[in-house]
């Protein structure tokens, strides 16, 4: 076999591969827009759609690094203890955040347009929001974190190119700014937003 | 001699691609949200709360009232504002140095003026001149180098930056020629009135298309104020940097942080 041979097969194989792992970020956002267009559509009453919408977000959002992301460096001024209280607080907060906001839809049409493989961590997959008589078409873009190729998630929702964890991010920053850095002031209002 | 004048064009195509590419990055880390400083504060929340209140009291009854007509008259009046928004972009896109977007938007105003029933119908986008993005003096000083000094909540008005406030003023200044034809000169065919309501107007249309999103915003955030000035801030970056793709406006530098 000559070199030409070898470097046509590694080439074919490399483009197999990207292909290949690029799709699978596609299927997996087509596969969480139907089972979330199905949440929305179902005839359910608005607290079920609300514990179904947390189990999707549960399971393929990375609610752990996004955590970590809003917070920054911040984080590693906390001790074990306030981090695992974080953790929590983080996830019962995004959990009602996301499904409250997505709750009122009725049944979204979100169509994928393209994807553009950023480095092996992630993969930016483009989508479209059709439009309806009260708004324009929107642009959703969708941040997957693809370090596990076998379990793709998604780290940010990016709606016409403002990012929703970027927007979380600076939120929590003014929070701490405003408090003198005390975590305990992030905690108390995470906590009384999960309970409203 | 070909071998000479293609090596001189491609050290020039190298060199222009350098600029673009440093003059781009310097232009994104000067309009980075997070490297503009909320200098005023205190006075920013202040405003923000006496515009929360503003939007109470008018806008978003207005709006809602608005969202009931029917889709074509909200179309066309959303047209027509687009239409007059032309006025400033064409002389920005100039100054930006964009003179094929100049030349595309004075096609879509004489068009849309003329054709399109002063601007209440979009023909100009059947023509192959659609895509039509707005331009301001502020995003012109940007990128002519000069940076957004501190972020600013103006009265009314809203969420804006030193820079982005003292460009405004360009256009009272004779760089409207919609302002100019209506308050500056006493044209006989308009007045101050003809302005005043299309700027009034323009704040009731895009309350009414972003209702629900500024609704479900102020409910679900933990602080009002951060989230309206963080994604101002970065749309107006993505605006200034004229890019619709997510890598160029995005900084991956905190996701790597958490995966190290």
């Amino acid at each position: 076999m000559n070199i030409k041979k070898i470097l046509l097969i590694t080439l074919l194989y490399l483009i197999s591969f990207v292909n290949a792992y690029s799709q699978e970020t596609d299927i997996f956002v087509q596969s969480l827009i139907d089972k979330t267009s199905k949440i929305l559509s179902d005839n359910i009453s608005k607290e079920q759609k609300i514990t179904e919408l947390k189990v999707v977000a549960k399971e393929t959002v990375d609610i752990k690094g996004v955590s970590l992301y809003t917070l920054g460096s911040f984080v590693k001024t906390l001790d074990q203890s306030q981090q695992d209280k974080y953790n929590t607080l983080f996830e019962n907060y995004f959990l009602k955040s996301f499904s409250s906001r997505l709750v009122d839809y009725k049944n979204p049409e979100i169509i994928i347009t393209s994807k553009e493989v950023i480095n092996e961590s992630y993969t930016i997959v483009n989508s479209s929001l059709k439009g309806t008589s009260d708004r324009p078409e929107i642009k959703i873009d969708w941040r997957i974190y693809t370090k596990n190729p076998d379990k793709p998630l998604i780290r940010d929702l990016i709606i016409e190119g403002l990012s929703l964890a970027r927007t979380q991010k600076e939120e929590f920053e003014s929070v701490l700014n405003s408090n003198n850095g005390d975590i305990n002031a992030l905690f108390k209002i995470l906590e009384e937003y999960s309970k409203n | 001699m070909k071998k000479t004048i293609l090596a001189i064009l491609l050290s020039f195509l190298l060199i222009s691609n350098l600029n673009a590419s440093s003059k781009e990055e310097l232009l994104l880390n000067k309009n980075q949200p997070s490297e503009i400083k909320d200098c005023f504060e205190t006075l920013n929340r202040a405003t923000f709360t006496f515009n929360k209140a503003l939007d109470g009291l008018i806008f978003k009854p207005a709006a809602k009232v608005y969202k009931t007509f029917p889709s074509p008259v909200r179309n066309g009046i959303s047209n027509s504002l687009d239409n007059l928004s032309n006025l400033v972009t064409i002389p920005n896109n100039i100054i930006q140095g964009d003179l094929n977007k100049a030349g595309k938007n004075s096609g879509r105003f004489l068009i849309n003026t003329t054709v399109g029933i002063l601007g209440l119908i979009d023909v100009a986008k059947h023509v192959g001149l659609q895509n039509y993005e707005k331009e301001d003096y502020g995003q012109s000083l940007a990128v002519l180098g000069v940076g957004p000094g501190c972020y600013l909540v103006l009265p009314v008005l809203g969420p804006s930056t030193v820079r982005d406030s003292a460009a405004s003023l360009i256009n009272i200044a004779g760089g409207d020629a919609w302002y100019n034809v209506t308050v500056k000169n006493d044209t006989h065919y308009f007045n101050d009135f003809d302005y005043y309501s299309s700027m009034v107007t323009s704040g009731i249309n895009f309350r009414a298309k972003n209702y629900d999103s500024i609704d479900s915003l102020e409910k679900n955030s933990i602080d009002f104020y951060a989230s309206v000035k963080s994604l101002y801030l970065q749309d107006r970056q993505q605006k200034i940097l004229n890019t619709n793709k997510v890598v160029d406006t995005q900084d991956d530098s905190s996701w790597e942080e958490i995966d190290n």
